[in-house]
């Protein structure tokens, strides 16, 4: 992991990947060679050495992804997570992290084949999990995670409480298929039955096909219909009813008054449209249980990826790895380089530089040396550092962080679904006008009470919320694919909701409207000479700045024997890169804002390059576009005034405030709120994450800190910020498309109720127009995919 | 309308061998992964135990 080892000759080697690691694609200094490190060099060895090197050639590299760079990941303990399993086989459950396409999933798949103890290695792409089977000892699980760790995969235990799939995501879609599979029977025989009415079926015939649609249709209504049956009794038995309720005395009355008819030899059964509607809603009903699972699944991989460990160096100065949780204060603890710091603790030994931007939002990193705090949650980039802990678990910064976002997640209370409140008004409706017709036929008429009693069964059934149960489903799916295909991942179920009434965006700095990237200043880069030489000497160093040079000067020779002074700079022989005093320039020479970088060479002046945090490509035009679409657009960060000023006057923000500690931004949206506006919060970093708990709904890009993914409502990915314009647009689309749905259930009822009223709603009628409507419904929602494909 | 008693329990058990094939399907898994199965047949040569079977193919 050493950045100056990695130093080879300046020989141009990159013959597939120009400037990138051979392994893992991370961007390395041109001339350093193939690899980014060791790690990636081994890893590609045992690749090459497997004959398994087509996976370079089919792999897609997603660009948000973590890099497949193996790093120094302790060795976990894993026996605890092992299953035991019948006849001496064991079982272990893994998250893998960085697991982008399914070459990865051949890659690990064909490198545990090579295993002969294992029975089953397999990986699930949908829910990035490995299962392994094998013979043998506990222990043995070590040996195959070790190989596929040394690939660059990181794999995180995952408890056995988590069951593969959603146990009531399957009985739905079993549910579904049995009701799908008697309503096409049922209707077979329907449809012979309607034919027959014209042209003179004989009533032996009849009563055959209403008997066989029975036998069909009841056990299967029995079996498909539980699960709304459950949640009807169960609701009832609360004192409350819901949108089950007229759905199971619908199906089960229609069910009863059909066999009722057909033992009397009657002229109508409607078998068919009690298990169609069955099916319909059980369709309806399974999309929104998947999109509510996979949101849900999303939440419990970052929770899963969130959990770190601690290298504790005992009496002897012997790092031994465990998790954070287990530090105690007063231990003491090493953080290598390139390693995020796990503990708030002071500096006993050591000089680096530490990159803060998750914790504070300061996009360059500080200089820390013996004596020095850091905190939970920050990076540690030049040298390896040694803490002594102040404080762990609840008393670091990090829990500090997590303690405001449970605050401001409770804050934010339910919000209510709109089909959900719209049920809550339909159930009722529904039943009146039922028993309504019921009583009128009785009192106003002298058919008898079964053919009352099977005319409000008629309506139940035509009021049924076949469209309106999958209005709003439907229009979901869709959504979230679309944003899917864009790179955009919905986690909660109503963000789409919340994002569509939002009249307020928060834009966090660093990270947000930036790319959280240092580049060097063109503009007040002195000369080439300087930038050639300079650049010369970056090329070995992995700080950020200098990474920066690297790629403002292009590939380029390495300059030899070069030394990184963490905190202050880089040195090869008398010419020095690096902080204004290393470089023996007078403090109060030029005027620092921004951060910057002194070059001395003997017989030249000192010369000063300067760095700026990029916006985003598209940053000024995605404002104007929020601006257009009504929103208010305001900036919050924790940077320091004059940089967030010119920040915001860049993309054209005209309301900012800097300096802004997570307390404060979460306090700011709780007064937005009261004002009574709904905010979009969008952001990145820890300092962010109470911030975007307490808004009304909040975004947040895919390299954000785990913990501001985790309070996020959805995640999008890439160096843009247009995801977030049409995350608003489909939102807002999407809206339109409910209510439009919506709109056409109702206006189907309104004809078809008073029809059904009147009686004069036979099963065939019944039939077209619950079919009908839910088409309707499904293509108006197909509507928001179509227009996106090319 | 004999041909019916024949015809009626014949469409029915074609139909009931399609449920269950489904279900048979959905329990041994093949549903639980169904963004992976669709690109795993495009890798011709599936992990198998092949030892020292080192394919030359660049």
């Amino acid at each position: 992991m050493s950045a100056l080892s990695a130093i080879a000759p300046a020989v141009d080697l990159r013959d597939e990947s120009r400037g990138a690691c051979a392994h893992c694609g991370v961007s390395v200094p041109a001339a350093a060679g193939r690899f980014c490190c060791h790690g990636c060099e081994a890893a590609y060895g045992i690749v090459q050495g497997l004959g398994l090197s087509d996976f370079y050639a089919r792999r897609e590299i997603a660009p948000t992804a973590r890099a497949l760079r193996p790093d120094d990941e302790p060795e976990a303990d894993l026996s605890e997570h092992v299953r035991v399993l019948a006849g001496g086989r064991y079982a272990l459950t893994l998250l893998v992290d960085g697991l982008t396409c399914a070459a990865c999933v051949w890659l690990i798949e064909s490198v545990l084949a090579r295993e002969s103890a294992l029975l089953k290695a397999r990986v699930n792409l949908t829910t990035r999990r490995l299962t392994l089977e094998w013979i043998g000892a506990p222990a043995d699980a070590m040996s195959f995670v070790r190989r596929v760790r040394a690939l660059g995969f990181r794999l995180v235990p995952f408890g056995a409480t988590v069951t593969e799939t959603d146990p009531a995501e399957r009985e739905l879609l079993r549910a579904m298929a049995v009701a799908g599979f008697a309503a096409g029977n049922v209707m077979l025989l329907s449809v012979s039955v309607w034919a027959g009415h014209v042209e003179g079926m004989g009533v032996a015939t009849r009563d055959l096909m209403h008997w066989v649609s029975a036998l069909i249709a009841l056990p299967a209504i029995a079996y498909a219909g539980r699960p709304f049956f459950r949640s009807a009794l169960a609701a009832l038995s609360a004192g409350r009813t819901n949108m089950d309720v007229p759905i199971s005395i619908g199906v089960t009355l229609v069910a009863g008054m059909s066999l009722f008819e057909t033992m009397s030899s009657g002229l109508h059964a409607y078998f068919d449209s009690g298990i169609t509607l069955l099916f319909f809603l059980l369709v309806g009903r399974y999309l929104d249980r998947r999109a509510r699972a996979r949101a849900r699944s999303s939440v419990e991989q970052m929770v899963a990826l969130a959990g770190a460990s601690v290298a504790v160096l005992d009496d002897r100065g012997v790092a031994r790895r465990c998790a954070a949780s287990r530090v105690r204060p007063g231990d003491r603890v090493l953080v290598a380089a390139g390693e995020r710091i796990g503990v708030d603790g002071e500096v006993y030994d050591g000089r680096s530089d530490v990159d803060t931007s998750l914790v504070t939002g300061e996009s360059v990193p500080e200089a820390v040396s013996t004596g020095a705090v850091v905190y939970a949650g920050t990076l540690n980039l030049t040298a390896p550092l040694k803490l002594r802990v102040r404080a762990v678990g609840p008393g670091t910064m990090l829990a500090e962080i997590v303690r405001l976002l449970e605050i401001a997640e409770r804050g934010r209370g339910r919000f209510v679904a709109l089909a959900d409140r719209v049920a809550r008004l339909y159930a009722p409706v529904v039943h009146i006008v039922a028993a309504a017709t019921f009583a009128g036929w009785m009192l106003l008429s002298d058919i008898g009470w079964q053919a009352s009693l099977l005319i409000s069964a008629a309506v139940l059934i035509i009021t049924c919320p076949c469209a309106l149960a999958l209005a709003v489903p439907v229009v979901q799916v869709v959504a979230s694919g679309r944003l899917t295909r864009r790179g955009i991942l919905l986690k909660s179920a109503t963000a789409l909701e919340r994002l569509a009434l939002a009249d307020t965006v928060v834009l966090d700095k660093t990270g947000t409207l930036t790319l959280g990237r240092l580049e060097l200043d063109r503009r007040c880069t002195p000369d080439d000479g300087a930038l050639r030489v300079a650049a010369s000497l970056a090329r070995a160093s992995r700080h950020p700045l200098a990474q920066a040079f690297a790629r403002a000067a292009g590939p380029g020779a390495v300059c030899a024997d070069v030394r990184e002074h963490p905190g202050e700079g880089l040195s090869a022989g008398v010419v020095r890169l690096g902080h204004r005093r290393f470089c023996g320039v007078d403090a109060a020479e030029g005027d620092a804002t921004g951060p910057e970088l002194w070059l001395s060479r003997p017989g030249h002046t000192p010369v000063r390059f300067v760095f700026r945090d990029h916006l985003r490509d598209d940053a000024a035009a995605c404002v104007a576009a929020l601006r257009r679409m009504g929103l208010q657009v305001l900036l919050l960060s924790g940077d320091r005034a004059p940089v967030v000023s010119a920040v915001a006057g860049a993309a054209g923000i005209d309301q900012w405030v800097a300096g802004c500690t997570p307390a404060e931004k979460a306090e700011r949206l709780a007064a937005l709120r009261a004002a009574g506006r709904k905010v979009l919060m969008v952001g990145d970093g820890l300092n962010d994450a109470p911030a975007l708990a307490a808004a009304s709904v909040s975004l947040s890009p895919s390299s954000a800190a785990d913990i501001a993914k985790n309070a996020a409502d959805a995640v999008f990915q890439g160096e843009l910020l247009a995801p977030v314009v049409e995350t608003i647009v489909v939102a807002r689309r999407a809206r339109t498309l409910v209510a439009q749905n919506l709109a056409l259930a109702i206006g189907y009822n309104c004809v078809a109720v008073p029809l059904a009223i009147l009686g004069h709603v036979t099963p065939l009628i019944a039939a077209i127009a619950m079919s009908s409507s839910s088409l309707l419904v499904i293509a108006n929602a197909l509507r928001l995919a179509l227009g996106t494909k090319r | 309308m004999s041909e019916l008693l024949l015809l009626i329990p014949l469409a029915l058990l074609m139909g009931l061998a399609w449920l269950g094939a489904f279900l048979w399907s959905m329990r041994s898994g093949q549903f639980d992964d169904l963004d992976g199965a669709g690109s795993r047949i495009l890798f011709d040569d599936g992990p198998r135990p092949a030892q020292g079977k080192s394919k030359k193919k660049e």
